[in-house]
């Protein structure tokens, strides 16, 4: 666990990067530092690996006082991600990922060997060990730098805003590939970010600094968005804070109706009957595998001669249990018929469910958090 | 009857003995240049205020004529190759200080906060991550000071025959032979052109790291 207690930054020209802060950081988690500039989250951060030294309180790395080893062995048993990446742009691939092993003595064949397996890690091409960073994309290079921090195992790895110079679907990529890597290797990250999706999407815990390097809130993400501390926080969180909070409720929950759905080869009796008794307006019809063609009004559906073409588009269905009720309701406001089509993992249908209904399983979700169950994040 | 090649005697030289020393004479004093012009310019590095004063003196160093220079010396060198040299030196540095400053300058913030955070000591950061970065700009510092040293190593004539090639333009008045002078010029400026050529290909050699565009230039 790494402690940081009532620590004060103060430069010689009286400026106050950070505050009296104190956090807890637990082993195994990601907690996220997020603020706007000027909050003092670099700052923090970088006191952790000492490149900036405390002016006043402690830091403990699993209850001992950081400053007691010394400070390029303390360096070396922390991974580093930074803005851009900085990779030596003067070494190869495989050789800006060997670097720390390489700094402890690893000889340099088992060094390159631990390198190229980090690369398989992290999703690049063995191809690219030879290559130079510049012969990289910006995506790539930051991938680069992931493996570069993880290349000699260490327990903790400081991120400092890895992703923020990326474009918005690379960056997805590399969050989505933090979390699938955190969950295989269990580190204890620690991350700055400004942005508070990013910081929503992979903490574990959340610290919303403000400026002047106060600690405003520290709390799970779901909590954050259903408890903001105070207005700065709830500012700073966004104005549709409630939409984002149903992230963190799973939509296994709802329950989705099946008798909507007909199969396109289905007979007349059976739309006519599914489309008086279903109660919703529209069926949805489903190819002979189950996947979602599209809905279509019950009186314009003849047995036999349904045409794929004419239907209404479905939209994008939700994975029933496993996506969000974000997700849900996301797909029920899109559908030009106001009902949700839930799928399962390989895309078939398991039913639908109208707007009415999405809105129903949030109210009943909120009343289940507020009585002290805890909300799972679903992803 | 005396052709292209055939040099004085009073030289005491054949042609390429005359090569031989005048690119000694040339070289010496860029490698003394750099060798001294690194430390100098870490130290400006890492002390920044130091960098303008450091700047001025070698710029007010480069404006003083090298026969200025040659007056000083010869008490204590006397009409030696060092007189020559230690001018020639004093000038590579004017290039050199400056062009190692901004190389190693131009290593983005991000890259030495890494190597920092990843447990490189000073010393280490500066050989195997500042240094090689600087490469390209230290190559272009030192194509112009190998050069422009080529070119000035004639000046030494002045002093008793130190002037290696240069000493042919002299030869060329008091013997009137003009095709000495040309063989001078000539030979100087084929040098310098292979001199340079020769530090291209090994910038070329060092930095396999670099764009291909940029290396071109």
């Amino acid at each position: 666990m790494i402690r940081i207690d009532s620590v004060t930054k103060r430069y010689p020209d009286g400026t106050v990067a950070v505050d009296r802060l104190s956090l807890d950081i637990e082993d195994g988690s990601i907690t996220v530092l997020v603020g706007p500039s000027g909050c003092g989250k670099t700052t923090t951060l970088r006191m952790i690996n000492r490149m900036v030294e405390p002016s006043e309180g402690t830091i403990l790395l699993d209850g001992a006082d950081i400053r007691q080893q010394p400070v390029n062995t303390l360096r070396r048993s922390m991974g580093y991600v930074i803005q851009n990446a900085g990779l030596f742009q003067h070494r190869t691939i495989v050789d800006n990922i060997a670097t720390v092993p390489r700094l402890l003595g690893w000889g340099k064949d088992r060094a390159r060997a631990r390198a190229r397996e980090l690369m398989e890690r992290v999703g690049l091409d063995a191809s690219l060990a030879k290559r130079y960073p510049y012969q990289l994309s910006g995506g790539q290079q930051q991938r680069v730098g992931v493996a570069r921090a993880l290349a000699a195992d260490p327990p903790v790895l400081l991120m400092d805003e890895p992703f923020s110079a990326v474009d918005p679907v690379v960056r997805k990529g590399l969050q989505d590939e933090l979390l699938r890597i955190q969950a295989e290797l269990g580190k204890t990250i620690v991350f700055v970010t400004h942005d508070i999706d990013e910081a929503v999407k992979l903490g574990t815990m959340v610290a919303v600094l403000r400026t002047g390097g106060h600690l405003a809130q520290y709390a799970p993400p779901a909590e954050l968005l259903s408890d903001p501390a105070d207005a700065f926080v709830e500012d700073f969180l966004g104005s549709d804070r409630g939409i984002r909070r149903l992230s963190f409720f799973p939509s296994g929950a709802l329950e989705l109706q099946t008798a909507p759905v007909v199969a396109l080869d289905a007979d007349a009796g059976t739309i006519a009957a599914r489309g008086s008794t279903s109660g919703a307006p529209y069926l949805l019809v489903a190819d002979l595998d189950g996947r979602p063609l599209g809905w279509g009004d019950p009186k314009d559906l003849t047995a036999g001669e349904i045409e794929p073409g004419r239907l209404l588009s479905h939209g994008r269905p939700f994975v029933h249990g496993k996506d969000s009720l974000r997700a849900a309701l996301d797909a029920a406001v899109l559908s030009p018929t106001g009902w949700a089509v839930g799928v399962d993992g390989t895309g078939r249908v398991v039913g639908v469910v109208s707007q009415q209904a999405v809105g129903e399983a949030i109210r009943s979700a909120h009343a289940l958090d507020r009585g002290g169950e805890d909300a799972r994040a679903v992803r | 009857m005396s052709g292209f090649f055939d040099i004085p005697s009073d030289l005491q030289h054949t042609y390429a003995g005359l090569i031989g020393l005048h690119l000694r004479e040339a070289l010496v004093p860029v490698l003394v240049g750099l060798v001294v012009s690194l430390p100098v310019a870490q130290l400006c590095v890492r002390f920044r205020w130091l960098y303008p004063p450091v700047l001025g003196v070698t710029t007010v160093l480069y404006a003083i004529p090298s026969l200025a220079f040659f007056v000083v010396l010869i008490d204590y060198t006397g009409q030696s190759e060092t007189t020559v040299m230690i001018p020639l030196a004093v000038y590579s540095m004017v290039v050199l200080v400056p062009a190692i400053v901004e190389g190693v300058r131009s290593v983005p913030p991000e890259t030495l906060a890494a190597a920092t955070a990843m447990g490189f000591g000073p010393v280490r950061r500066y050989v195997q991550v500042q240094l090689p970065i600087a490469v390209p700009a230290i190559i272009a510092g030192l194509r112009v000071a190998t050069v422009s040293s080529i070119s000035l190593v004639s000046v030494g004539m002045l002093i008793g025959n130190q002037g290696a090639l240069g000493n042919l333009l002299h030869d060329a008045q008091i013997y009137n032979r003009p095709e000495l002078a040309v063989n001078s010029v000539v030979t100087t400026a084929v040098l310098a052109i292979l001199a340079d050529a020769a530090l291209v290909a090994v910038r070329l050699l060092l930095t396999p790291w670099m764009p291909k565009e940029s290396a071109a230039r």
